[in-house]
């Protein structure tokens, strides 16, 4: 991994599970973007590993699926707080930064990104009409945060 | 008339997946069953058909977010049947090899370093917020930060074989899709030395407290059942390959060398009305007696040798324990784990040296079959997918027994086990009570989200009912 990289981006959820794969979707369009400086990651959920690599960027954008977002999608800053329980290989993104911290001692900037999704109980590798709409709409935020940071760096 | 309570504990905490324990009690409060219930609907072997066989090793990774490498790879060596590929070139072999040892070196050590740890360090009585990994970050930070760095080697080792996690995969039908690049093979190979000195620290932890709580362990969950593996041709432990062994609880061979391609003549499966999951059984024993373990501690006792130095030696002294019969004790799965995280680094660091990974010969085709069956050792136990195909390459049939399925009699067993002896006759159902019976379900680390064919992530539930049906207790813990 390169010193100039220091944002990364890890789209999670399952795109075999229709809107659930929003996260990952996102990932795919940041990384079509080729940003200088930006490292995408994707994967099924958040796992401990992912705390090593947060560790390692300055600034970290987790993206996730969500049932139950008010709007069409949200950003807001998070901190390393830990899910009271930690229970499976799948994580929070709290959980994921609060060991970066305690074990790492790293504690970059942190943004969630939940984009509202709607169709999560059918096999499938497509997102609904709505979802797609909502993901276009997060992803332009996205690019907004992105090329601010990757400015100020 | 007489009555039953039912306790349920949902959701099962540290555990894959979603579903419930109930415990069957009677008047005088003695426990008399308990059940894991899965409480899912399954689809994706119907989903599956109609789509062309060559996607099916990518597709079937979605079916479980946390076990895609041994969805993959299974459903590849059934598909290598399909596309008349019995052998496969030595770099798609060893490729794959490479990567199933990655994902169950990184399985296991989570399952026990992150999920167990607390329970066995801490005790099964403690305080719940003692029972969690932040209370290891606390005391044991060095052991937190080794899972940590060996997760992250098992995830490099996945990704320098599968490409991206989510949109790459290791294994197509015939073959891999990439070779290790000799950079890719070196930014590992700096890493082994230490990941071989860490395995070996986790195997001590396993294996001292086994001994230590020797008395204990021999108590808990510690049934006589039958056990069934993958073996090579002599015997040896093979994780990815090989043919089905069974021995009964004494160690006798039940069927040994057995064609997986026929494991319909020796396994059956059973659907039971309470639960989702189906309970398969040794044909050859009967519905009743024919229930098995598959797993670490399935592995290691069907297992007469291991080909990598150390966990040569850790086998020898696991099986010294038990004088070389088989090992019944629920708990002795942790133990056998680090053994086979010993076996998984030892292989990768003799893969990384053998240049038949920078082989450019990467897949092969022969005569087309119109069906394929796959089994490998998944990090749980042994897994199968069976596909059938039709002329115009669409998946016609498929049917999986994933390793939690296989497990899944057992696991009631244990549940029932340390229900009865901690539960029964108990004024008040405690804390510690149910945590006792969840560690007994950890033990076998399933993944219920594998067993239930969904996906995705889903909390468990332990409830008591009394013995005309009604709910009198249940727990639920929130995320
Ligand atoms: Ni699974």
């Amino acid at each position: 991994m390169s010193a100039a990289r220091r944002i990364l981006i890890i789209g999670y959820g399952n795109p075999g599970r229709g809107d659930d794969g929003l996260g990952p979707a996102l990932a795919a369009m940041v990384e079509r973007e080729g940003i200088d400086g930006v490292i995408v990651h994707e994967d099924y959920q958040l796992t401990v590993e992912s705390a090593q690599d947060v560790a390692q960027s300055e600034m970290v954008i987790f993206a996730d699926a969500s049932m139950d977002e008010a709007g069409r999608f949200s950003i807001v800053p998070i901190l390393p707080v830990p899910s009271p329980q930690f229970d499976s290989h799948s994580l929070s993104p709290g959980t994921v930064l609060y060991l970066a911290l305690t074990l790492f001692g790293a504690k970059p900037e942190a943004y969630l990104v939940s984009i509202r999704g709607y169709e999560f109980d059918r096999f499938g590798e497509s997102l609904s009409k709505k979802a797609e709409a909502n993901l276009a709409a997060a992803a332009k935020r996205v690019f907004a945060l992105l090329s601010e940071s990757v400015s100020s760096l | 008339m007489s009555k039953t309570k039912v306790i349920e504990i949902e959701p099962l905490t540290r555990v894959e997946g979603h579903g419930k324990v109930s415990i069957h009690l009677d008047d005088n409060n003695q426990v008399h069953d308990a059940r894991l219930h899965i409480v899912e609907f399954r689809g994706f072997e119907r989903f599956i058909r109609g789509r062309p066989y060559w996607e099916a090793p990518m597709i079937v990774q979605r079916l479980c977010g946390i076990c895609p490498v041994s969805h993959n790879l299974a459903a590849a060596k059934a598909m290598d049947q399909i596309v008349g590929a019995p052998r496969l070139t030595p770099t798609a072999e060893k490729i794959r090899r490479l990567t199933h040892y990655g994902q169950i070196m990184q399985s296991h050590v989570l399952h026990f370093f992150h999920l167990c740890a607390p329970d066995l360090l801490f005790g099964f009585d403690a305080d719940a917020s003692m029972r969690n990994v932040f209370a290891l970050i606390n005391l044991k930070p060095d052991l937190a930060m080794q899972a940590v760095r060996m997760r992250k080697f098992g995830q490099e080792v996945i990704r320098a074989t599968s490409g991206k996690k989510i949109h790459g995969a290791c294994a197509i039908p015939g073959g891999v899709n990439k070779n290790l690049s000799i950079p890719e093979r070196d930014a590992l190979l700096k890493d082994m030395d230490q990941m071989k000195k860490w395995a070996q620290g986790a195997l001590v932890i396993a294996r001292d407290y086994t001994l230590e709580n020797l008395s204990m362990i021999e108590r808990f969950a510690t049934f006589s059942s039958s056990y069934l593996a993958l073996v090579r041709e002599d015997g040896a432990l093979d994780l990815y390959h090989g043919a089905l062994r069974a021995m009964d609880g004494g160690g006798n061979l039940i069927f040994d060398q057995a064609d997986y391609r026929n494991y319909g003549d020796f396994i059956m499966e059973e659907v039971k009305p309470w639960s989702y999951m189906k309970f398969p059984f040794i044909k050859m024993r009967g519905r009743i007696d024919g229930w098995y373990r598959v797993g670490p501690l399935a592995r290691l006792n069907c297992s007469g040798y291991i080909d990598t130095p150390e966990a040569a030696k850790a086998l020898v002294e696991f099986k010294s324990l038990t004088g070389g019969r088989p090992n019944h004790m629920t708990l002795a799965y942790h133990w056998a784990r680090m053994v086979e995280v010993i076996h998984c680094v030892e292989k990768i660091g003799e893969l990384l040296n053998d240049p038949d990974l920078q082989g450019e010969d990467l897949a092969v085709k022969g005569d087309r079959a119109e069906e394929g069956i796959g089994v490998i050792e998944a990090p749980r136990g042994t897994l199968i997918h069976h596909y059938r195909v039709d002329e115009n390459d669409l998946i016609t049939y498929c049917n999986l027994i994933v390793s939690t399925t296989n497990n899944n009699e057992a696991i009631n067993r244990a549940i029932t086990s340390v229900a009865k002896s901690h539960l029964s006759g108990a004024p008040r159902i405690t804390d510690g009570m149910l945590n006792h019976i969840e560690v007994a379900v950890r033990a076998y680390d399933p993944c219920l989200s594998c067993a239930t064919h969904a996906l995705g992530q889903m909390p468990l539930i332990v409830e008591v009912f009394d013995t005309s049906g009604v709910l009198i207790e249940s727990r639920t813990r929130e995320k």
